[in-house]
């Protein structure tokens, strides 16, 4: 291919790879560089000069407000999982299953929740549960959570139904299996991997939200984001950085583990989002 | 649609409440601030020994005021607050809507031993403090501002200026900027035309004006550097200097003074503990412990009495600082708040 | 999603919707059917009739001409005292307030005036009392409020307001705001989405031209941001941002500028922060669907003489025009919604419809407002949606 190229097909090249690389930088850098600042023993916004310092990380394990965030977020995050990931396996098993229109409709149900401004869904949060006494405990946020996960968990399930032998599931059956053994037996061990991907990207995108939790968590339930957010509004420190820090190694080892789990399962490049809303 | 809809989510809700059991029967004692370095000021003079002495927990949360957030928060079936400080507005706005707990005034102490200014059917002083302008010293060498014309000569002091979100406070510093006396501030704005000319004042200053809604974000905007100068309460400013070091500074002509109550919202679960808890921050000897926090004016008359002079200094409670002061209108801002508050919300968002 | 390419065993119908049926009427309950409820609230209006039932009675029955009944004024009169003894004046108060200004403050005094013997029979008491009862104000503010529905809300929302002629004027000019937030709402969400489609198509193309073994390491350069919530960026966007911050020194050390640059608080920092945040969104599904160009056509167009620029633009960009549309459509209808990022790093004419939504849930019970508002972002979305269809498939999954 080379051979047909002429020097300003080369030069295109160049710039192109040139331009590509000023936007990685773009992508890539500001998550890079709040990682120095967060190591920097002032009070001041800037990279350590000589002298590096866990100060701040010290700040967070020490500050009560930072950990009873840290401890809530895990909370709700856990429980969302499990909540999320039977719901939305079962249903992703239950659409494969399925063709026809219905199949639409209720694949357009349940990714809903991706496509409606998550400022929408909070205050719908809201408006339901402060007349009934529910706001400001965690069970409103692990429901809110909850509807906003399984939408990930159905489409990495589904994705992983999709990659399957279904030679096994048939030899199952002609062996006489009945449908339930064929499930739990045969189905699930095979989508496992899909279903644990599935998992982690319901646990980060309840353990990363912030708008919903801002609406109906009271001062009990504070969530990291939250604490995040008001921290950035409020008072800005390196504290922030830190925080920043923990978070993305936090989704990177996670959200990497999920993608190659998920790949494993389906083989195809590509990625389901774990965070649409801001 | 509505029935059937509600019917769903209640029969999954109750399921699930059953599972997780109420939180909010449960939840401690709540009081709620106003963040950073006067929520601090309020935990160690107060909180901590309160809790310590009656075994009663605490927990705490902070607001930036307003007395929409109450109503959303009474009427809309939110219990999680008891004991909030408020502004004086929001104190007769709520109290006339039945937002907020009568207190009982004999286990106060009765209502003379506080500040007549501090004595309110649903609300007893909290603290009595100004808004001023704060600047910081290592930056503005030399003469500082010393009005709030000059906090409006972005040709002297070149740099963002830091103000509050709200109509309150903004206009009034406006109209003085414009030349307008204190005492003339509030006549002036109970007019269409006054109104008007607060808001053209501050169309000049609008392209370098940050707006806040936190008070404590003042001191933060300041030492970052993302303004050069801000309304600020004096006490958040001494504390910085204090504990970070830092070379603010105050400016007290034309100030607007107030003073802010604790109320009991009338849906709090722990009235008796919340009782309490106001009346441990309102005895004297408490109230004085507060003033060695934060730089603070006091309500109690007993604690105005014994405390140190020297910890008047950078509060409304020292002569000096009020000369040429200006008491907040409440009674104006009950009756125009809202309609101001509407403008001004559209005018910010031009 | 695309149709089920596995062809699963058999299994009865009762067993699919048993399966489906849990996370369907989860669904129903935690989110379909609290969208709607809340929705409702932009047209439904019960407070004055729950509150003042036979007040609500009289106002619909009275046509809105001329002077209202003196038998209204009267059955208002006693519900205005007995609400204000039961503690619940000001639900209707406040309702009369979003329409019209010092309502609230009208209705208290009035009660006051009542209970401490003021008569209130007729319009003419009242008006001895206040004036303003003398005068459509007030009355029409009730008319509009009577129930079941109400208009208000989504007129208000446009900046529309019912005079007390029921005619559809606009709102005076300084307090009209939403029209001009919807349009910064909508257009910085589009340049958003341009901003994207100039930073992520090549990048795109670079990593769609590149063999697997090279491109599926920069894609993690991609991916990274992507994983790393919206919030964490937007932290680290304020952190940089800030004037004494990282991006101002770099910039003075090297001498490009002199003073610091505003870059936070303001609509710059609200698109770098918002690019950042969606960019990912952009080049993801645009990726995929250049992975599934065949090369062969541009060889073959350019074994045929076509210089490479005219091939590029005639045979392999429109073919990648679907990908465009599905990764801006994303990135416009995620954009419409956004509230953390430009909360936190705009300023006060930054603010998008989400901000307003915000403040009439939590600092005002402004509930139907609130609603109006939600109503009015969400229709242009569905149509986005149900326009662009291919967002659903190329969703990345």
């Amino acid at each position: 291919m080379s051979a047909y190229r002429s020097r300003s097909e080369r030069a295109g090249r160049a710039a192109l790879i040139g331009f590509s690389v000023l936007v990685f930088a773009f992508l890539v850098l500001p998550i890079l560089a709040v990682i120095p600042l967060s190591l920097n023993p002032t009070t001041f916004l800037v990279f350590p000069e000589g002298e590096i310092s866990l100060r701040w990380y010290r700040h967070l394990a020490e500050s009560p407000q930072w950990t009873h965030a840290f401890g809530n977020s895990l909370k709700i995050a856990i429980a969302t999982t499990l909540i999320a990931t039977p719901l939305g396996t079962l249903a992703a098993i239950g659409l494969a299953y399925m063709r026809s229109r219905a199949k639409t409709a209720i694949v357009a149900l349940i990714t809903a929740p991706l496509v409606v401004p998550v400022v929408v869904v909070a205050i719908a949060f809201y408006f339901l549960f402060a007349p009934l006494g529910l706001v400001n405990g965690s069970l409103g946020l692990i429901v809110a959570h909850s509807a906003l996960a399984v939408p990930f968990v159905v489409i990495v399930v589904h994705a992983a139904l999709r990659g399957l032998d279904t030679e096994l599931l048939r030899a199952a059956a002609s062996l006489g299996a009945r449908p339930l053994t064929i499930l739990i037996r045969v189905l699930v061990p095979l989508i496992a991997p899909g279903v644990a991907a599935g998992a982690v990207f319901a646990f980060m995108t309840s353990f990363d939200e912030t708008t919903v939790a801002l609406f109906i968590a009271g001062p009990e339930q504070r969530t990291l984001p939250i604490q995040m957010f008001e921290g950035v509004r409020e008072q800005i420190s390196p504290a922030i950085a830190a925080a920043a820090t923990l978070l993305i190694i936090a989704s990177t080892l996670l959200l990497g583990a999920a993608e190659l789990l998920r790949r494993r399962g389906e083989g195809r490049a590509g990625s389901a989002p774990p965070d649409v809303g801001a | 649609m509505k029935s059937w809809a509600r019917l769903l989510g209640i029969a999954a809700l109750t399921a699930s409440v059953a599972a997780c059991g109420s939180s909010s029967e449960l939840r401690p004692l709540t009081v709620v601030g106003w963040g950073g370095s006067s929520q601090d000021a309020h935990r160690n003079a107060y909180w901590t020994s309160f809790s310590r002495t009656t075994g009663i927990p605490l927990r705490e949360d902070s607001w930036r005021g307003g007395v929409g957030v109450i109503r959303t928060k009474v009427v809309g079936g939110d219990t999680s607050w008891d004991i909030v400080q408020v502004e004086t507005e929001d104190l007769i706005l709520g109290c006339e809507e039945g937002l907020f707990q009568r207190l009982d005034w004999a286990g106060l102490g009765g209502r003379n031993a506080f500040l007549p200014a501090a004595v309110h059917d649903c609300g007893v002083g909290a603290m009595l403090w100004s808004y001023v302008i704060g600047y910081d010293g290592d930056r503005i060498k030399g003469p500082g501002p010393k009005s709030w014309a000059d906090f409006w000569d972005v040709k002297r002091f070149p740099g963002k200026r830091g103000m509050r979100k709200t109509p309150k406070y903004s206009l009034e510093f406006a109209l003085m900027a414009d030349g307008v006396p204190a005492d003339q501030v509030y006549p002036t704005l109970r007019t269409p035309q006054g109104v008007d000319r607060a808001f053209r004042k501050l169309d000049e200053i609008k392209p370098n004006v940050i707006w806040w809604s936190s008070i404590s974000q003042v001191p933060d905007l300041l030492g970052s550097r993302e303004v050069v100068m801000s309304v600020t309460s004096p006490g958040r400013l001494i504390v910085a200097n204090r504990t970070e070091g830092r070379n603010f500074k105050l400016d007290w002509h034309g100030n607007i003074f107030a003073v802010d109550y604790w109320v009991i919202l009338a849906n709090s679960p722990r009235k008796a503990e919340a009782t309490q808890l106001i009346r441990y921050m309102t005895r004297a000897e408490n109230q004085m412990r507060l003033a060695s926090h934060i730089p603070t004016g006091l309500t109690n008359v007993e604690a105005n009495q014994r405390v140190d002079p020297k910890l008047k200094l950078d509060t409304p409670s020292d002569p000096a600082n009020m000369v040429g002061a200006l008491e907040l209108d409440a009674n104006f801002w009950v009756e125009y708040g809202d309609q101001l508050t509407q403008r001004f919300n559209a005018w910010v968002a031009r | 999603m695309p149709g089920s390419r596995a062809k699963l065993p058999g299994l009865r119908r009762w067993w699919r919707v048993a399966l489906l049926a849990p996370l369907l009427l989860f669904l129903l309950a935690s989110f379909v059917a609290p969208v709607l409820m809340m929705l409702s609230r932009a047209v439904v209006d019960r407070d004055l009739e729950r509150l003042w039932p036979d007040s609500a009675v009289a106002l619909r029955q009275w046509d809105g001409a001329g002077a209202p009944p003196d038998a209204l004024a009267a059955t208002v009169a006693r519900e205005i005292v007995a609400t204000r003894q039961a503690g619940t004046l000001n639900q209707v108060a406040n309702r009369l307030n979003y329409d019209m200004v010092g309502s609230r403050s009208l209705l208290y005094a009035t009660a006051d005036r009542l209970t401490a013997g003021s008569a209130g029979t007729t319009v003419r008491d009242l008006a001895r009392i206040d004036p303003r009862w003398g005068q459509p104000g007030i009355w029409a503010a009730m008319r509009h409020a009577d129930g079941p529905l109400t208009r208000h809300y989504l007129l208000a929302a446009l900046d529309r307001r019912l005079d007390a002629d029921d005619r559809i004027v606009n709102v005076p000019a300084e307090q009209a705001v939403f029209a001009n937030i919807y349009l910064r709402t909508f257009k910085i969400s589009a340049i958003v989405a341009l901003l994207c489609i100039a930073l992520g198509y090549p990048v795109a193309y670079l990593l769609a031209s590149l063999p697997e073994r090279k491109a599926n390491p920069l894609l993690i350069l991609v991916l990274l941001p992507f994983w790393t919530s919206a919030l964490v960026r937007t932290a680290a966007w304020a952190v940089l941002l800030q004037t004494n911050g990282v991006v101002n020194n770099a910039l003075q050390t090297v001498g490009l500028i002199d003073a610091p640059l505003q870059l936070i608080y303001n609509r710059l920092g609200v698109y770098i922060a918002m690019t950042h945040v969606l960019l990912p969104f952009f080049i993801l599904p645009l990726y995929g669907v250049m992975k599934g160009i065949p090369p062969t056509a541009m060889r073959a167009a350019s074994s045929l003489g076509a210089p490479p620029l005219r091939a590029f633009l005639s045979v392999y960009l429109p073919q990648t025009l679907p990908g465009v549309a599905a990764g801006a459509i994303i990135v416009f209808t995620l954009a419409l919604g956004y509230y953390v990022t430009p909360a936190l790093v705009g300023g006060g004419a930054d603010q998008m419809i989400s901000a307003s939504i915000a403040f009439y849930t939590n600092q005002s019970l402004n509930w139907g407002m609130a609603a109006a508002l939600s109503l009015l972002l969400l229709l242009p979305l569905l149509l986005m949606v149900f326009a662009g269809r291919t967002m659903v498939r190329t969703v990345p999954a």
